[in-house]
């Protein structure tokens, strides 16, 4: 035995044990992986690709880089230059670019990436543009007898940042910083809306999961403890709405709560509130909140329900006869036992609430509406890098809450169903 | 048998009746005094109404009808929690989410004991199962048996007077089981609490217990100590639940007080003791314990009655030989013989008499 232990091992034809075992399994192995192939490639297509690519998105932007050449590379060649007093070569540069952009038609394109940072500006690009090709020097004088605004600092700045196509603009941007002419800088409190926001959406997603986990947990117990027969029928309803088109239920709700609508003309008629005095419950952050609990509702519900079945009653019986009342056996037995349930319906339903768009762009109205539907605002507006730095945030806060609640909790105690 | 008496009765069901539907009733008019300090096992098959019994008196279940009384007083509108009564799972119910300290703690932590007072009552109660090093385990980190101890450990450590078992000793292998049934004996005697035991195996009642109440069919059919149950059943049903028994279905020929004469189906005549039969012509079941059965003439008492047999088979299990015959038309008649030195090798198709002593042959009723 001594002697097996230090000695190499082979088989009984003399090969390394080792070797052998390697040969015998890779089969299986290569089996297993073209088996697992299929799926790995659906992800790399469906889900890291896009996730790459929309990461990338948000730090690289060639608008103007690609359509002005000349002015990037002297850009290039002048690391500390003066943006309040540009040198005539720059000028110069510039001026052949805007001739060359309204040649390429890419004026749009580079007026655009300016706009980004220094609002106001696609027009002053596409006048220049224009007159570009009739210029005669000195370049700076005329620009500036064009429109004095060539000569802003802070588009100087602007112009720099974006002569490179990769940039940290949007997400200086997505947290509201703002460039002036002495560079960037935090914002001016009514325009300061990026962080207010995902502070916003954070916060309702969390009362959203609260409020979830109020009205999921007693369901999921009388689900987990009734018959079967009975059980299966109150499950059924619990997985209606899953059945249901969100559309339909968002409109349901719209239906109900809306000021005309069927629960302000039963409380009117009850005389509970006066006609002119009915309750704003809709396109505000009051529908948002109900409808999205209403959606979200199941999600809360079902990972709860898979740990309460399994939870035996017995627990419950030896507390009782260790002394315990019902309510001490509730909170020191049972809800113990429960927390893998409540830990990963609640990171379920605050995950899922964080990204929610159509909800709260149904019903959300002004003040109901949630980062996301900020996102899809400046997609519809083309600022893709934009709204790829506020996703690749959100998809960051998400990350760090999956780790604090691995480290909190445990990623191995989730149990979803 | 003195703590018998009503005077000192610990725990009594009187006329309890228990229907879960409102149409059948799982008990049937219970009757019960458990002395103080006894060890009391209900023993039956599922669905015989034992463990609703141990439900009710732990006050998990409500008795349909009558009056459960522990040390004189009625339980039935007590809440479990107030009755003070410690409880043993089948499947142990130790809560996993608390260390081992902190599950017997728990039910001194609910009385508002004091920190001392409880580490000194949890120590002296592990010390007592020998679990003394696990205080900081897991019950997921602990084997079946130690978990089986631990459980314990939390029954006993509020110092109750009474005990429930619900089947503790279930899920343990047969050595190990046979251990803790010597521990768990041992742990009653020496604390002098009053143990209210349920299971379905009938060895583990015989070993433990003070007496053995018998349950079938929602009612006790025998209520004695281990001895008596085993060797004078009082009717078929207990003949055949606790141990191996032959049967001889016959007739009442003649009753002379408990003394009578048996005319078997084939036509033979045999002794046996009247036990609840009640008139001549009556159809019984004689049953007689295998190891009382005798082959050697010797053995026999004089004057007794022999019946022809046939060796079918004869099986060797080590301490004893166990023989089938056949006898009197039945073919599963067993014999069982010591495994000495000298003894007697019979082979299949031999032709031997065998008899036995009146008193060991009882007449029952025939189910």
């Amino acid at each position: 035995m001594a002697e097996a232990a230090t000695t190499l091992l082979t088989t009984s034809d003399g090969r390394p044990l080792k070797a052998a075992l390697a040969t015998a399994q890779a089969r299986a192995k290569r089996r297993a992986f073209l088996l697992v192939l299929p799926l790995l490639l659906f992800v790399l297509l469906t889900f890291l690709i896009p996730i790459g690519y929309m990461l990338k998105r948000s730090l690289e932007h060639d608008g103007f880089s690609g359509s002005a050449p000349s002015l990037s590379a002297w850009f290039k060649q002048q690391p500390g230059f003066d943006p309040a007093n540009p040198p005539e070569e720059a000028y110069a540069a510039l001026v052949s670019d805007l001739a060359l952009m309204q040649k390429d038609k890419t004026t749009g394109m580079a007026g655009t990436r300016i706009n980004y940072t220094v609002p106001g500006t696609i027009s002053l690009f596409k006048a220049g543009a224009r007159a570009a090709k009739d210029l005669q020097p000195p370049y700076k004088e005329a620009l500036l007898a064009l429109d004095p605004e060539w000569g802003m600092p802070r588009l100087w700045r602007a112009m720099e940042a974006a002569s490179s196509p990769y940039t940290t603009e949007f997400y200086q941007v997505a947290t509201d910083r703002k460039l002036g002419d002495t560079g960037w800088a935090r914002g001016a409190d009514q325009d300061r809306i990026y962080l207010y926001l995902f502070f916003k959406t954070f916060l309702v997603s969390g009362a959203i999961t609260v409020i979830c986990l109020l009205l999921a947990f007693p369901v999921a117990h009388l689900l987990a403890v009734l018959p079967m027969s009975k059980s299966s029928l109150l499950m059924i309803l619990v997985l209606l709405p899953f059945w249901t088109s969100l559309l339909v239920r968002t409109t349901a709700w719209i239906a109900l709560l809306q000021e005309q609508g069927i629960v302000n003309d039963l409380l009117v008629w009850a005389g509970i509130l006066s006609d002119d005095n009915r309750l704003q419950a809709m396109y505000n952050m009051t529908g948002t909140i109900v409808a999205m609990t209403h959606v979200l509702l199941p999600f809360m519900i079902l990972p709860l329900y898979s740990v309460m079945r399994v939870i035996p009653p017995s627990y419950a019986r030896a507390s009782r006869s260790l002394g315990a009342t019902s309510w001490t056996t509730f909170r020191r037995i049972y809800v113990p036992q429960t927390l893998p349930g409540i830990a990963a319906g609640s990171l379920l339903v605050f995950i899922l609430a964080v990204g929610y768009y159509i909800t709260p762009a149904l019903v959300g109205g002004a003040d109901g509406q949630l980062i996301s539907n900020l996102i899809s605002f400046h997609m519809t507006k083309s600022n893709w890098s934009l709204a790829a730095a506020l996703a690749a945030m959100l998809l960051a806060a998400i990350l760090v809450l999956y780790w604090l609640y691995d480290r909190l909790i445990g990623i191995d105690r989730l149990k979803l169903g | 048998m003195a703590q018998n008496g009503p005077g000192d009765a610990y725990v009594e069901f009187q006329h309890v009746q228990k229907s879960y539907d409102g149409v059948s009733l799982v008990v049937k008019d219970l009757n019960l005094s458990i002395g103080k300090g006894e060890f009391l096992t209900m023993l039956g098959p599922s669905g015989s109404g034992k463990t609703t019994c141990l439900m009710m008196l732990a006050g998990f279940e409500t008795a349909t009808n009558g009056e459960i009384l522990l040390d004189k007083r009625p339980i039935n509108q007590v809440p479990p929690h107030k009755r003070g009564i410690g409880m043993v799972f089948q499947n142990y119910a130790l809560f996993p989410h608390m260390t081992v300290g902190e599950n017997l703690s728990f039910p001194l932590e609910v009385r508002g004991m004091g920190k001392d007072e409880r580490e000194a009552k949890v120590k002296r109660a592990l010390d007592m199962v020998q679990m003394g090093n696990f205080i900081n385990r897991r019950p997921a980190q602990l084997s079946g048996g130690q978990q089986q101890r631990i459980a314990l450990a939390r029954a006993l450590v509020f110092d109750p007077a009474l005990v429930l078992m619900d089947e503790p000793l279930g899920a343990l292998d047969k050595q190990l089981r046979e251990h803790m049934q010597f521990e768990i004996k041992h742990l009653h005697e020496s604390l002098g609490i009053t143990v209210v035991y349920v299971t379905h195996d009938q060895g583990e009642a015989l070993t433990m217990s003070d007496r053995v109440a018998v349950f079938n069919d929602g009612r006790i059919q025998q209520l004695a100590p281990p001895a008596d149950l085993y060797e004078r059943p009082e009717n078929s049903f207990v003949a055949q639940f606790i141990g191996e028994n032959n049967k001889l279905p016959g007739t009442i020929e003649e009753l002379n007080g408990d003394k009578a004469l048996v005319r078997l189906a084939t036509g033979e005549l045999i002794d046996a003791t009247a036990v609840n039969v009640k008139e001549k012509g009556q159809k019984t079941l004689v049953s007689i314990r295998p190891e009382r059965v005798e082959f050697k003439p010797s053995m026999m008492p004089e004057g007794a009655h022999t019946l022809d047999a046939e060796v079918i088979e004869v099986i060797y299990m080590g301490d004893i030989l166990r023989a089938v015959l056949r006898v009197a038309g039945s073919d599963d008649f067993v014999m069982k013989m010591r495994n000495t030195l000298g003894q007697t090798k019979l082979s299949a198709g031999e032709k031997i008499k065998v008899g036995w002593h009146p008193l060991d042959a009882r007449a029952l009723d025939p189910m």
